[in-house]
C-alpha cells in the first residue's frame, strides 16, 4: 500500500487513504487537513495556525472518519493507511454550521478572515440564538463554577471593554475565540515568557495575566508574537487600532515590504505594512526559517526612527 | 525562563503552608541561606520543572491554611516551583474549590444538585446567606448535603447530611457539624456477608488492617503473585469485567494493552473523582472498605507492570481521604505496599492526589493534566492513555468500583465471576439509589435485575409518592418513565432501550419534583463544569441553557418549536464535535426528557 517520496534529504513513506471516495496518498505523519487540502478540498479552520501545535479547540475543521463514533478534527488527526474520510456530508456540514453559529453569536468575528463567506456557504445564522447581550459583569471577576441564570431573552457573549494599558498593542477580548495560540506563542512553544494564560473555566474561560493585572505589571516583554498568531484581531497594534477607530485604516491601499531587521545580527525577516508612506504595523513571514513569524520588541515595534521626519 | 515576579509577597502563614509541603526554601533567590562554603545556591532547569506535579498539592496547602490564594502566595509558589505566576493563576482559577479572591476561613458548601434539590428544594437562591452553592457532593442518599471547610493550621472538613435550612444557617454562623454518620447507613443491605463488593461494610472496621486480613483481605494479592501477571490479565479478561465509571470499556483489554507496551515506565491511576450527580458508590467503597481499593490497585499494578499509582480523589470527600491515607500507611507497614511486596520482589506505591472541584477531571486525560499540575483540560485522543498517558507514559486508568471487582475475580477465578450476570453484562454492579424511595443508598446486585426489583430492594417508593421518572446514569445519563420499570439494568438492555446505566445512578423522582427545574439544573451543571476548551461544549452548553429558559416561558407556543429545533441542533454538534465525553453527553438527559417524558410537548 505504501510508496516512498523523497522530501529534501529525508525519505518519507506515504500512506493511502480515501477522501470523499477518492484514493489519495499522503505523507506519513501529515494530518488529515494536509491531505484534504492537497486534494483540493476546502476545510475551514479558525484556531489552526501554521506555527503552533494544533489545539483542535474550535472544531470547525471536523471531518467524518469511518469507524469513529464522533467526528475528528482534521487539523490534528494524523493520516493512517486505509482511513476512509468524508469531508462534506450532512453531518460535517451541520457541525461546521453550528460551530460558526456558536462562535458568531458569542464573539465579534468582524475581523476574522473568511467567516462571512463560510457563514453563507454553510447557511449559518448566528442570530437565531437571540440578540447578543452586551451587558456583562467583569469577565475577569468570574467565579469558577458559578454563573447567573440566563433568562434566554438574549444570547450571552464574551463582550468586554477593550484593554488598553500600554502604547504598543491593545487586547480586545470581545473578539477572542480562545484558540490558545497567543498563550502557546507566549509560553512554551515560542517565547517562554508565560505572561498570559487561560484563566477560568467553561464560558468564563478567558485569556488573562495573573490576577488580570495590566500588561505593564505582567511578565510581558512586548515581542508581539501573540499579535502575530491572533486569527481574529483581538490582539492588535495600537497604531492599527487607532486608525480603525478614526476610520483611516485602509488595508487595500497598504503595501507590504519585506526587509531584514536592522537591530542585531540574527537576521529576522520583517514585513513592513505601509500606508501613506508610514509604517502602520510589522509582521514576519510565518514560513521564514529564522523567525517562524516571531520577532522581539525591537523588530516588532521599534520602527519609529524610520519615520521621524525632522522637517515636520 | 526568567520569572518576573511582582512585588506582592507571601504572608508568614502562606509561606509556612508552602514550606510544609516543599520543605524550607534553600535557594538564595528564595530567601535561603548561602551554603557552608559561602556560595549562593540556585537550582533550575529540569530539577525544578520536574516538580510541577506538586503544584496542585501546594495550592491545596495554601488554600487549606488561609482559605484562598493571594498574589503573594502565588508569587512565592512561583519562585519555589519555577512556574510563571500567570501560569499558576490559570491553574488556580480552573478549580472551583480554590479562590483567588479573599474569602472567610470557613466555607459552607451546600449541594444544590439533582438529588438534593429534588428532595429538599435546595436551590441557588434558597440557601442561607453566606453559604456557597455546590454541585453534587456525592451524599445523595442523605440529601440535602453540606460540606464545611474550615481552614487553618489543622484544616477541618466536615460533611453534614441531611441538613435542614436552620442547621445550614447555624453552620454558616460557625457552629460545628454533628458527629459523622455511620458509613454503613449508606448501604441498606449491610451487614451482609454474602455480598461480594460490599461484604465488609458494617462488619469490618475500615481503619484496621488486621480486621481486613481476617475477613479475607490480601488473599487475592497473594494469589495474583502466585499465578503471575499474565495469568491475572487472563483471569480479568475471562471475567468479562468492564469499566464501572460509565464508559464500560473491557478492563482486561485495557490491562493487556498497557502490559504489552515497549515502554517500561508505566502508571496506574484510580479514578476516584466521583462527581457525576447522583453517584456515591465509590465514596462508600473508599470510606467503608479502603484496603480493598489499595489491594486491588496493587494487583492491577502487578499485572500491568506499573511502578506507581495515584488515587485521583475528588476534593469533597474528606472521610474517604482519611480512611485511604490510613489504609496506605498500614499497608506499607505490613509490606503490602512499597518495596518488595510480600517478598515477591515487586515494588509499588500509591499517592493520593486531591482534586479541587472540577467534574471534568473525571475524564481520564484531564486527570493526567491535573496531576501534572496543569488546567484539567482533556487531551486529544489518539494517542490513547494506554500508550501515552500520565507524564507521557503508558497509563491504566480504572474507576474505584472496577478495581474492587478485581478481588473476587482473582480469588475465585474469572470464569466463576463470569457466571454472574447476563450474556452481555458480567458480574456484580453497584447502583446508587436516591430520591423518593424508603431506603436510599448503594445496592449491590447481580447484573440482570430490573429497575423495579432494584427499587423494591431500596424499600420501594415512599408512601404518598407516585413515580414520575427515574434518572439513570446521572446528568450525563437519561430519564426513563414509569412504563420502563421492567427495564433490565444491563448494558445491553439499556443500550437497546436507548438509555444508559452510566455510573450506576438511579434517581427516583416522584410527582412533587419539577422535571423542568431538574433539566435547567442539568444544563447549568454542564455549563459550569465545561472546561471551556472546545466551542461546541463551551458555547453549546450556554445556548442549551438559554433555549431551555425560553422554553419554560413559551412551552406549547409556536416559538417553542424553534427552540426545540435549536436544542436538537445543539445536541448533535455537542455529541459529534466535542473533544471529550462531557460535551458529548451534555445533551443526553435533556434529549431523553423531551423524547421519553414529553416535556415541553404540551
Amino acid at each position: 500500500m505504501s510508496t516512498q517520496v523523497t522530501t529534501g534529504l529525508q525519505v518519507r513513506r506515504t500512506v493511502e487513504l480515501t477522501i470523499d471516495g477518492q484514493k489519495v496518498n499522503a505523507v506519513e505523519g501529515s494530518t488529515l487537513l494536509d491531505a484534504c487540502r492537497a486534494s483540493g478540498k476546502e476545510i475551514p479552520t479558525l484556531c489552526y495556525g501554521d506555527t503552533i501545535t494544533p489545539k483542535n479547540a474550535c472544531r470547525v475543521c471536523m471531518v467524518e472518519l469511518e469507524g469513529s463514533r464522533t467526528l475528528v478534527p482534521s487539523c490534528s488527526r494524523k493520516v493512517e493507511p486505509g482511513m476512509v474520510v468524508n469531508t462534506n456530508n450532512e453531518r460535517t456540514s451541520h457541525s461546521r454550521k453550528l460551530v460558526l453559529e456558536l462562535l458568531g453569536s458569542s464573539v465579534d468575528l468582524s475581523l476574522t478572515k473568511n467567516v462571512a463567506r463560510w457563514n453563507e456557504g454553510y447557511g449559518a445564522e448566528p442570530s437565531r440564538f437571540g440578540a447578543p447581550s452586551f451587558h456583562h459583569d467583569d469577565r475577569d471577576e468570574a467565579v469558577t463554577g458559578h454563573h447567573h441564570q440566563p433568562d434566554g431573552s438574549t444570547a450571552e457573549t464574551v463582550h468586554q471593554p477593550v484593554k488598553i494599558d500600554n502604547n504598543l498593542y491593545i487586547r480586545d477580548y470581545s473578539k477572542c475565540i480562545l484558540c490558545y495560540q497567543c498563550v502557546d506563542a507566549c509560553g512554551e512553544q515560542w517565547q517562554n515568557t508565560f505572561a498570559i494564560t487561560t484563566a477560568g473555566r467553561g464560558f468564563d474561560a478567558r485569556i488573562s495575566t495573573e490576577f488580570a493585572v495590566d500588561l505593564t505589571d505582567s511578565a510581558c516583554v512586548y515581542c508581539g508574537n501573540c499579535i502575530q498568531v491572533c486569527p481574529t484581531g483581538a490582539l492588535m497594534f495600537t497604531s492599527e487600532y487607532e486608525m480603525r477607530q478614526d476610520g483611516t485604516w485602509n488595508e487595500p491601499e497598504q503595501t507590504q515590504t519585506d526587509t531584514i531587521c536592522p537591530y542585531c545580527g540574527v537576521g529576522c525577516a520583517l514585513t513592513l505594512h505601509v500606508q501613506d508612506n508610514t509604517i502602520v504595523k510589522v509582521t514576519s513571514p510565518s514560513d521564514h526559517s529564522v523567525t517562524h513569524g516571531n520577532l522581539c520588541i525591537k523588530g516588532r515595534f521599534g520602527f519609529q526612527h524610520v519615520q521621524n521626519r525632522s522637517s515636520e | 525562563m526568567d520569572l518576573k515576579i511582582a512585588s506582592a509577597t507571601a504572608t508568614t502563614s502562606e509561606k509556612s503552608a508552602v514550606d510544609s509541603l516543599l520543605g524550607p526554601a534553600t535557594e538564595t533567590s528564595q530567601g535561603g541561606e548561602r551554603n557552608s562554603a559561602g556560595y549562593r545556591v540556585a537550582r533550575g532547569g529540569e530539577s525544578l520543572r520536574s516538580l510541577r506535579h506538586l503544584l496542585l498539592p501546594t495550592l491545596h496547602a495554601v488554600n487549606d491554611r488561609v482559605g484562598w490564594l493571594s498574589r503573594g502566595a502565588i508569587n512565592y509558589i512561583s519562585q519555589r516551583l519555577d512556574i510563571a505566576p500567570a501560569d499558576i493563576y490559570g491553574v488556580a482559577t480552573f478549580y472551583a474549590l480554590f479562590d483567588t479572591n479573599e474569602r472567610p476561613a470557613r466555607q459552607v458548601h451546600v449541594c444544590i444538585d439533582l438529588a438534593c434539590r429534588a428532595m429538599s428544594g435546595c436551590k441557588e437562591d434558597s440557601i442561607p446567606n453566606g453559604a456557597i452553592a455546590s454541585p453534587c457532593l456525592g451524599v445523595c442518599e442523605r440529601a440535602p448535603a453540606v460540606l464545611v471547610i474550615e481552614t487553618g493550621v489543622t484544616p477541618r472538613y466536615e460533611v453534614l447530611a441531611p441538613a435542614t435550612n436552620n442547621e445550614i444557617a447555624e453552620l454558616v454562623a460557625g457552629k460545628s457539624a454533628r458527629t459523622q454518620q455511620d458509613i454503613a447507613a449508606a448501604v441498606p443491605q449491610a451487614p451482609d456477608n454474602s455480598l461480594v463488593l460490599l461484604s465488609r461494610i458494617g462488619r469490618v472496621d475500615p481503619l484496621s488492617i488486621d480486621e481486613y486480613i481476617a475477613s479475607g483481605g490480601y488473599v487475592a494479592l497473594r494469589r495474583a503473585i502466585e499465578i503471575g501477571a499474565e495469568q491475572v490479565i487472563k483471569e480479568v479478561t475471562a471475567s468479562g469485567l468492564v469499566g464501572r465509571g460509565g464508559a464500560a470499556f473491557p478492563t482486561g483489554r485495557k490491562w493487556a494493552a498497557v502490559a504489552s507496551q515497549p515502554v517500561k515506565t508505566r502508571y496506574l491511576i484510580c479514578n476516584a473523582d466521583e462527581s457525576e450527580p447522583g453517584t456515591f458508590k465509590d465514596r462508600v467503597l473508599m470510606e467503608g472498605d479502603p484496603f480493598a481499593l489499595v489491594e486491588s490497585m496493587t494487583i492491577a499494578a502487578f499485572a500491568t507492570g506499573c511502578q506507581h499509582g495515584w488515587i485521583y480523589l475528588r476534593g469533597e470527600y474528606p472521610r474517604a481521604l482519611k480512611n485511604l491515607q490510613n489504609a496506605i500507611t498500614l499497608a506499607r507497614s505490613c509490606s503490602m505496599l512499597g518495596e518488595n511486596i510480600l517478598g515477591s520482589g515487586f515494588d509499588f506505591d500509591i499517592t493520593i492526589f486531591r482534586g479541587a472541584g472540577a467534574y471534568i477531571c473525571g475524564e481520564e486525560t484531564a486527570i493526567f493534566n491535573s496531576i501534572e499540575g496543569y488546567r484539567g483540560e482533556p487531551r486529544n485522543k489518539p494517542p490513547f492513555p494506554v500508550e501515552v498517558g500520565l507524564f507521557g507514559k503508558p497509563t491504566v486508568v480504572n474507576n474505584v468500583e472496577t478495581l474492587v471487582n478485581v478481588l473476587p475475580i482473582i480469588t475465585n477465578t474469572g470464569d466463576k465471576y463470569a457466571t454472574w450476570g447476563t450474556t452481555g453484562s458480567k458480574g456484580k454492579k453497584l447502583f446508587c439509589v436516591s430520591g423518593a424511595v424508603n431506603k436510599p443508598g448503594v445496592f449491590e446486585v447481580t447484573f440482570g435485575a430490573t429497575l423495579r426489583q432494584l427499587i423494591d430492594l431500596a424499600g420501594g417508593i415512599k408512601a404518598g409518592s407516585s413515580l414520575q421518572a427515574v434518572l439513570l446514569g446521572g446528568a450525563a445519563g437519561g430519564f426513563v418513565g414509569p412504563e420502563d420499570l421492567d427495564l433490565e439494568l444491563t448494558l445491553e438492555a439499556a443500550r437497546a432501550a436507548g438509555t444508559t446505566l452510566g455510573s450506576g445512578v438511579v434517581m427516583v423522582l416522584d410527582q412533587t419534583v419539577d422535571i423542568v427545574d431538574q433539566l435547567q439544573r442539568i444544563a447549568a451543571f454542564f455549563r459550569d463544569e465545561s472546561c471551556g476548551q472546545c466551542v461546541p461544549c463551551r458555547v453549546g452548553t450556554v445556548r442549551q441553557q438559554e433555549a431551555l429558559a425560553r422554553l419554560v416561558k413559551s412551552s406549547g407556543s409556536q416559538n417553542s418549536a424553534v427552540d426545540l429545533q435549536l436544542l436538537r441542533d445543539l445536541g448533535q454538534v455537542m455529541r459529534d464535535a466535542s473533544i471529550c465525553g462531557l460535551g458529548q453527553t451534555a445533551h443526553n438527559a435533556i434529549d431523553s426528557a423531551l423524547t421519553r417524558l414529553k416535556v415541553f410537548s404540551a
